[in-house]
């Protein structure tokens, strides 16, 4: 039974064809800007496949801009993205989702009169085959496949501990839930990339060991590739491979927790300076 | 049929029994990805013998111990019949016991191999390994998370069985030979090693030997009448003995079904998803329960909470004589016909007790109000008083012979006797032969004639039931020579909601008292409600209408207690109502929440001095904990008031004068 979690678990993220270490994602100069406010400005990085990759820096850095770059909701002005060795500038949110790139909010964001299952399960829908009409005369080839979808929720309900929480309104659970069922709903979109907006943010000492633990299983088990923005400096440089750091909208340092912790710019952006 | 009854005295012997007569009959079903998966008895044979060959490939022979350490899962149940069937024995252990712990039942039982459930056992047991020099092999069942181990000395469940599974392929005689020893099983084998749960000092291990075991078994089987049809929800800890007992061993006799919750968290829905026929729960959850339905009812709307509130009542007055069958006029019946329509029904569906035959509590006293209720809803719950020592069974209720206060007659060919102290002695065809390699305790407790010595006071009433009073070395005289038994009384007083915790004094002393701790929520709500405004639990506590409220349930407690012969003379003469809370970071109560008699009968000296010295008012100075550690002084005059005795003779006479 728990065979089931490795066989399908493990090869629940995409075979997109790059190797792990390699790089998965390149951002390249990229600008961009609302109006005259500049929010990221010649930014480059790169995430590589399976590793935790975390975006830290001061409020307004432009750490959730970049998400939004990552996954298409903004379109930068200048500079490219290269995913799985594609280039894009312009491109939809649906359309990342579909190329293997998921994310959770600052602010949860659940159907929360739904239950916890009916949550993840909309996690499949960009992965679902069959059109509206066969999905709503849930029979035959739609009823199979439902039944597939429904499995790998089932896997992921399992993976996150969350057996008892399957038929609760999500709106009726404590935060700290909620954020796993968040998480719940991003890992059935199957991703290549999880994207992770203060995956902590607002939660207790207890509840941010839980999530990290699952974080890290996500990765190492799952072998999901997670680039997460966090405040909270202590599990950052715990959880993570390699630390980008943002001050108002430019990188002022990138590397390994060790190398970033010792990174005179990066003490002054948090500590202040004197100008 | 080859196995005639007398031969049936191994419970795999049954296993392959009930893959015969049963086969097609689920034997075990565990909820997994969401959906109930299910094994038959044949199936369950066969996943059984697949890991008994495989475990006999490792050494595993007669005599062999072998840790089980984890939750209700199937593999876990199926190991432990597996390592019957080797002539293994099986050593189950507390999964939430520390490192610690652990590492003294391994060592102390001599285990050399250990099946766990999953990565958090297996990182226990590692982490004490050097603690346990004899211990070779682990086997896990959840993979998960274990990849990175080193896999010299983990084996996994199914690896188990695909070699199992590879030597019937390649040796059909195999299969045979294991059946052939399943066959040839003795009596006398050692069937499970059971450690007490080491509440008082160090955990021992009590040997049940197979022949006893199952003959224990039979009689509780038939005893409730169980067969085939029945089915259980296995969610008791694995390593108690309640959870072998009334699980394992009575499905593998009567041929019923086990299920397993999908986690301990959800064990409430898959109770209402599966809804079994057989339940055993401690007081404790029946009363979890009832304080859910009654938080519920109170959110309900009006219609309802009234719908709710008629029916209860009437099921209160008639519920019980229903179950019972004895005389009920027609209409009450037609009326309880309707209820179960409209609240008895649903309310047993939504807590999963739709399909109950047969229902057990025990442990601990249960309240008469609690105990009721849920008899009044058709539900057929009885008391029993047991054992790890006796494999669970001294007594048990009768279907319709059923009473709160009492645990019920010997259960079948137990001899029950009280000795001279008091002290209840059984003989139970299930009984122990000896605690593992400690026989000065194993001496301790069995007496020259064969019975064993339960460590409770107790004594039969009128109706040929056991009452057990208290634990015998609690037990005490007044001055006069009646039997003072404070457990019993602190429990009567506790019963009252508005009683928190009770503490009785007495043991060689002229009377009984008592301190008292009202319940601060049921006390508060019930000040809100009448208009008494107070700033804290001591002003509360000393309040002129609470110690009259408090003084009624003594009254009437007392009133109680004159009604029994055996306990009219330790009745309360005077109580005090303390001025703060027992808590357990004061060291008054234990961690679970039990009072420490001895240590607040000195902490409060001053107050047991003012209670038997006839002075009605005591002026105090406590030290207090708080809860982050720092400490702190309260200082309060404390009232001690006087109680009306009754006589115990003419009890009728009184009971209308008290009205």
């Amino acid at each position: 039974m728990n065979a089931h979690v490795d066989r399908h678990g493990l090869a629940a993220v995409r075979d997109d064809g790059i190797a792990r270490g390699d790089v998965l994602l390149s951002v390249r100069n990229v600008s961009l800007a609302f109006g005259g406010v500049k929010a990221i400005t010649d930014i480059s990085f790169d995430i590589r496949k399976g590793e935790i990759r975390a975006i830290i820096g001061p409020n307004g850095a432009g750490k959730t801009s970049m998400l939004n770059v990552i996954n298409g909701f903004y379109t930068p002005q200048q500079g490219s993205i290269t995913f799985r060795g594609v280039e894009r500038r312009a491109m939809k949110p649906h359309h990342a989702v579909r190329q293997g790139i998921a994310r959770t909010f600052q602010n949860v964001a659940l159907f929360k009169g739904m239950s916890t299952l009916d949550n993840i399960m909309t996690g499949r829908s960009t992965l679902m085959k069959r059109n509206i009409g066969w999905q709503m005369l849930w029979h035959g080839p739609a009823l199979a496949e439902e039944i597939e979808h429904r499995k790998a929720v089932e896997e992921i309900i399992d993976f996150l501990e969350i057996q008892h929480i399957r038929r609760t309104p999500v709106g009726r659970l404590p935060y700290g839930l909620q954020k796993r069922v968040e998480l719940g709903r991003a890992l059935a979109m199957e991703p290549s990339l999880l994207l992770l907006d203060e995956p902590m943010a607002g939660m207790n000492l207890e509840e941010k060991e839980d999530m990290s633990r699952f974080i890290l299983d996500v990765n190492r088990q799952r072998g999901t590739t997670v680039a997460l923005i966090e405040h909270d400096i202590g599990v950052v440089m715990d959880l993570s491979d390699r630390i980008v750091v943002l001050d108002y909208g430019r990188k002022i340092a990138d590397g390994t927790p060790g190398e970033v912790k010792n990174d005179q710019a990066v003490i002054d952006a948090y500590l202040g300076v004197a100008h | 049929m080859t196995h005639g009854a007398a031969t049936l005295d191994t419970f795999p012997k049954y296993l392959l029994l009930n893959a015969e007569r049963f086969g097609d009959l689920p034997a075990m079903r565990h909820k997994d990805f969401g959906i109930w998966q299910s094994w038959t008895w044949r199936e369950q044979l066969a996943e059984v013998r697949a890991f008994a060959l495989g475990l006999e490939t490792l050494g595993v022979g007669h005599g062999t111990k072998v840790a089980v350490v984890g939750a209700n899962r199937p593999r876990l149940y199926w190991a432990i019949a597996a390592l019957q069937s080797l002539r293994a024995i099986p050593v189950p252990v507390y999964a939430d016991a520390v490192a610690d712990e652990m590492a003294y039942v391994l060592n102390h039982a001599g285990v050399v191999m250990a099946i766990v459930q999953d990565q958090e056992q297996v990182d226990k047991v590692l982490t004490c390994a050097e603690q346990i020099p004899g211990l070779g092999t682990l086997i896990y069942d959840e993979p998960r998370g274990l990849a990175d181990y080193d896999h010299g000395r983990l084996k996994s469940f199914e690896e188990m069985q695909d070699t199992g599974r590879a030597l019937m392929a390649s040796d059909p005689a195999a299969a045979r030979r294991w059946e052939e020893a399943v066959r040839a099983g003795s009596a006398q084998d050692v069937s499970i090693m059971l450690y007490t749960s080491g509440t008082t000092g160090r955990s021992k291990g009590v040997m049940i030997h197979s022949g006893p075991a199952v003959a224990a078994t039979r009689d509780t089987v038939a005893f409730d009448r169980l067969s085939e049809k029945d089915s259980v929800l296995a969610y008791l800890p694995l390593a108690w003995v309640g959870d072998h007992y009334l699980n394992y061993a009575q499905a593998y006799v009567s041929g019923f079904c086990m299920n397993c919750p999908e986690s301990q968290e959800t064990v409430a829905q898959d109770l209402r998803e599966i809804a079994p026929t057989f339940y055993f729960a401690p007081p404790r959850i029946f009363e979890s329960l009832l304080t859910m339905v009654t938080i519920r009812m109170e959110d309900a709307g009006r219609f309802k909470q009234r719908l709710f509130d008629r029916f209860v009542a009437h099921a209160r007055k008639y519920g019980e004589a229903i179950l019972e069958g004895r005389p009920v006029p027609l209409l009450a019946r037609l009326v309880y016909r309707l209820g179960e329509v409209m609240v008895y029904g649903p309310l047993k569906n939504v807590l999963g007790l739709s399909n109950i035959r047969v229902a057990y509590t025990a442990g601990e006293a249960i309240g008469e109000d609690l105990f009721s209720f849920f008899r009044s809803l058709g539900i057929n719950l009885k008391q029993l008083y047991g054992q790890t020592e006796a494999f669970l069974y001294v007594t048990a209720q009768e279907d319709g012979k059923v009473r709160a206060d009492a645990v019920g007659p010997a259960a079948p060919n137990v001899d029950i006797r009280i000795s001279d102290g008091g002290e209840v002695l059984f003989k139970s065809p299930g009984m122990f032969t000896g605690y593992y390699l400690d026989d000065e305790r194993t001496r301790e407790v069995m007496t020259e004639e064969g019975y064993i010595r339960t460590g409770d006071a107790g004594f039969f009433d009128k109706d040929g039931q056991l009452r057990i009073i208290d634990r015998a070395k609690d037990v005490g005289r007044l001055d006069s020579g009646a039997l003072f038994a404070p457990k019993y009384i602190e429990n009567m007083l506790k019963f009252y909601p508005n009683i928190k915790e009770a503490v009785a004094f007495g043991d060689g002393r002229a009377f009984c008292g008592a301190f008292i701790n009202i319940d601060l929520t049921a006390v508060g709500n019930w000040a809100e409600r009448n208009n008494i405004s107070y700033a804290s639990y001591q002003e509360l506590a000393g309040h002129p209408e609470v110690y009259e409220m408090i003084a009624r349930h003594v009254d009437e407690a007392n009133q109680k207690l004159s009604r029994e012969p055996m306990m009219a003379g330790a009745q309360i003469h005077r109580f005090l109502i303390l001025h703060k809370e027992l808590d357990a970071d004061d060291g008054e109560l234990t961690r679970t929440q039990k009072v420490r008699r001895g240590f607040i009968a000195e902490r409060y000296a001053p107050l047991i001095e003012a209670l038997y010295d006839g002075s009605r008012e005591k002026r105090v100075e406590t030290e207090v904990t708080y809860e982050d550690g720092r400490k702190g002084r309260i200082r309060a005059n404390v009232r001690i008031a006087d109680a009306r005795v009754y006589d115990a003779a003419v009890e009728t006479a009184h009971k209308e004068a008290a009205e």
